[in-house]
């Protein structure tokens, strides 16, 4: 019994605990960790207790508590750990590798790296992101509204005392919630394990980038469940909505950019004794790329490219004179940061207009019994 | 009638062309089992997400516990349960944990809940049940659960939507001795939508009869009753055999016999069909009917009074107007 006490007074801040303890201790109690636990909870609990939840929290946490517990969610969360370790593995492997470094600028930003490199025979964690996100988006979203309709619980909900907008605005913080953790927690997760396996600690602007590209992982996968909300209020049958979310993610990931280039290289201005001079060449290139950010994956993988690899100086192309003299330094955070900034903002603002729409012809439903 | 807890004045609910609910005006007293009663589509089910705040009004106004729903969806919800037609639960919850889920929207404390709750499940009969998963409930526990879940915000007013639907006739005695020994113990206002009519009888104090999204008649049954057969309240159904043992007949045949009945003073309509004589008077007359039957080579094998019931206010309503809505 002595050491906790030992272990009380070590720690300063804990001297509330230490009181506790010493008052169990004096009344001749034997304390079980239960007991402790048990008062330890009503120092913390007396608060919350008295005044109940909002109406609106309540809803969130269903709906977490119902994510958590779901299949669906399980395997998700399976698959996406999966990629998470495979990623890692990758990472590792080719970490350091003159491949991955690429320029001496990139050797100071080793740590970050883990998420980038790779050999060609699996892709980066950040590929993978983009391409596992979106799934993952829709699968939490695609039936949130519609399901809740059929099941006949929504006309139960609505006729409570809460504003019709808490249901929507609670399932997408729900969802939001529930994959903004999963993602801190894996991403964590990888740079613990990597810190472990490297030996080498990331400095303190590599982990901001790191948290920041967490952030925009969440952002990017906040715009598909957003577009899975929206279809799951417009169609009746969950199954229609998550086909439709799934064409639209197909069509954006993979139609798309296939769609553009074949534009792009039929209309290719002709190579003539002033291409690359008179900066018609650069000009066509800067419009396809600008064409192919209608994509969100682009935008997403346009900003952790970014965030992920300093040395990353533009998105476009860049002319001979504009790279003339500079020299191949990494970027500071906030810079980065700066070029960035229209893809955010375009995420954002995608998410937003999403969220709006569906906002919209969900509070002009009808919502009646089954 | 007391104070009015539920009042509408010209309620109108339009979708395009179509008139759901047409010039409403419904008062409904405190303390009251109020029926709504019409045929399927006939706007009750629009009304009450009107009362309840779900849907806009196209025109008038509702109040409901003092409050304009339109305006004051919030205040009316917090007041009023609601138990729609075939209410859903999260189906991976147990039965308690969708009751607590009710009332902490409604913010209900925890320990407050818990003590409701299974006060609540054991006044249903599913307190055995609590803990079992919501999606292994059958229709009538799911029904039962959807009531103790209206309750549980200890509501003024509760409105149910068909509540009897698809339970069997043990089931739905069940459940409406319920609803009426809840709201006399507790002094609810009962606001029923159904088109069974012998459930709204058994239960309703007072019934509003619904058609294409108009109240056409709103009242006590016997109040109904008494103003729409003011000339026969009172029906002898007689059923008899010839003496020769012939117990089918062609109305033809039955002529002198029914002109001798129609000759009795204070008989009204006199009509013959599924081998039943069916006599509309005034006052009681049976005895004579009997005499009459006897008189003209007939043997009795059947005579009883009858009131009116909701059955023929209901079947002479739609004989008078268009059913189903085609007056919009």
């Amino acid at each position: 019994m002595r050491f906790i006490t030992v272990i009380f007074k070590k720690v300063n801040h804990m001297e509330k605990l230490l009181d506790l303890y010493r008052s169990f201790a004096e009344r001749g109690r034997r304390i079980t960790w239960n007991q402790a636990i048990a008062s330890l909870r009503r120092l913390i609990q007396p608060a919350r207790r008295r005044e109940p939840l909002h109406p609106f929290w309540v809803i969130v946490g269903r709906e977490m508590s119902d994510h958590i517990r779901s299949w669906r969610f399980i395997i998700l969360l399976a698959l996406i750990s999966l990629t998470c370790f495979g990623s890692l593995y990758t990472g590792l492997s080719n970490v350091g590798t003159p491949k991955a470094a690429g320029t001496e600028a990139n050797k100071a930003f080793f740590f970050l790296q883990l998420f980038t490199a790779t050999d060609g025979t699996l892709p980066s964690f950040t590929v993978f992101l983009n391409f596992l996100g979106p799934l993952l988006g829709i699968a939490l979203g695609f039936d949130a509204i519609n399901s809740e309709l059929n099941r006949g619980t929504m006309s139960r909900l609505v006729s409570q005392p809460v504003h019709r907008d808490y249901v929507l605005n609670a399932k997408f913080v729900g969802s939001l919630l529930v994959m903004a953790t999963l993602f801190f927690a894996l991403t964590l997760l990888m740079t613990g394990l990597g810190l472990i396996f490297i030996g080498v600690p990331p400095t303190a602007s590599e982990f901001v980038r790191i948290l920041a590209f967490t952030l925009l992982t969440v952002l990017y996968v906040a715009f598909w469940l957003n577009i899975a909300i929206l279809f799951s209020v417009r169609f009746r049958q969950p199954a229609t909505s998550a086909l439709c979310s799934i064409a639209v993610w197909l069509f954006l990931a993979v139609f798309y950019p296939i769609l553009i280039k074949l534009i792009a290289k039929a209309l290719a201005p002709q190579p003539g004794p002033m291409a690359g001079f008179d900066g018609s060449a650069a000009d066509f290139q800067r419009t396809v790329i600008n064409l192919l950010r209608f994509a969100p994956g682009q935008l997403y993988s346009d900003a952790t490219t970014t965030l992920l690899m300093p040395v990353v100086r533009s998105l476009g192309p860049l002319t001979m004179e504009q790279v003339a003299g500079a020299i191949p330094n990494p970027l500071p955070l906030g810079e980065s940061i700066l070029i960035v900034w229209p893809q955010l903002t375009g995420l954002i603002a995608a998410t937003v207009g999403c969220f709006v729409l569906s906002y919209i012809a969900f509070m002009r439903k009808e919502i009646r019994a089954r | 009638m007391e104070e009015s807890i539920i009042s509408t004045s010209g309620l109108t609910k339009r979708y395009g062309n179509f008139l759901a609910v047409n010039e409403l005006d419904l008062t409904i007293g405190k303390g009251d089992v109020y029926g709504l009663l019409g045929p399927n589509g006939a706007g009750k089910s629009t009304t009450i997400l009107l009362l309840l705040g779900l849907a806009e009004a196209s025109a008038g106004n509702a109040m409901v516990c003092g409050f304009n729903p339109a305006t004051h969806p919030i205040e009316v919800r917090r007041r009023v349960g609601y138990l729609p037609d075939d209410v859903g639960f999260y189906d991976s919850r147990s039965g308690l944990e969708n009751l607590l889920f009710t009332a902490r929207l409604n913010s209900i404390g925890k320990d407050d809940a818990y003590r409701r709750a299974w006060q609540l499940l054991e006044q249903v009969g599913l307190a055995s049940d609590a803990e079992k998963k919501a999606g292994t409930y059958s229709r009538g526990m799911r029904q039962r659960l959807g009531l103790a879940d209206v309750l549980i915000k200890n509501p003024s007013v509760i409105i149910l939507d068909e509540p009897t639907l698809g339970i069997d006739p043990q089931g739905v005695r069940q459940f409406l001795d319920l609803i009426v020994r809840l709201s006399r113990e507790q002094g609810l206002t009962v606001l029923l939508s159904s088109h069974h009519l012998h459930q709204v009888q058994q239960v309703c104090d007072r019934v509003g009869l619904f058609v294409g999204g108009k109240l056409i008649a709103d009242g006590t049954i016997d109040a109904l009753s008494s103003k729409l057969f003011a000339s026969e309240p009172i029906i002898v159904e007689a059923g008899f055999t010839a003496r020769n043992g012939i117990a089918h007949f062609q109305p033809d045949d039955l002529m002198p016999l029914t002109n001798t009945i129609r000759d009795i003073e204070g008989v009204g309509s006199v009509s013959f069909a599924d081998g039943i004589l069916r006599v509309g008077c005034v006052n009681d007359r049976s005895s004579l009917i009997a005499r009459a039957v006897f008189e003209a080579g007939y043997d009795l094998t059947l005579l009883q009074k009858k009131r009116h019931g909701l059955d023929e206010i209901y079947h002479r309503y739609f004989q008078e107007s268009e059913p189903y809505g085609k007056t919009a």
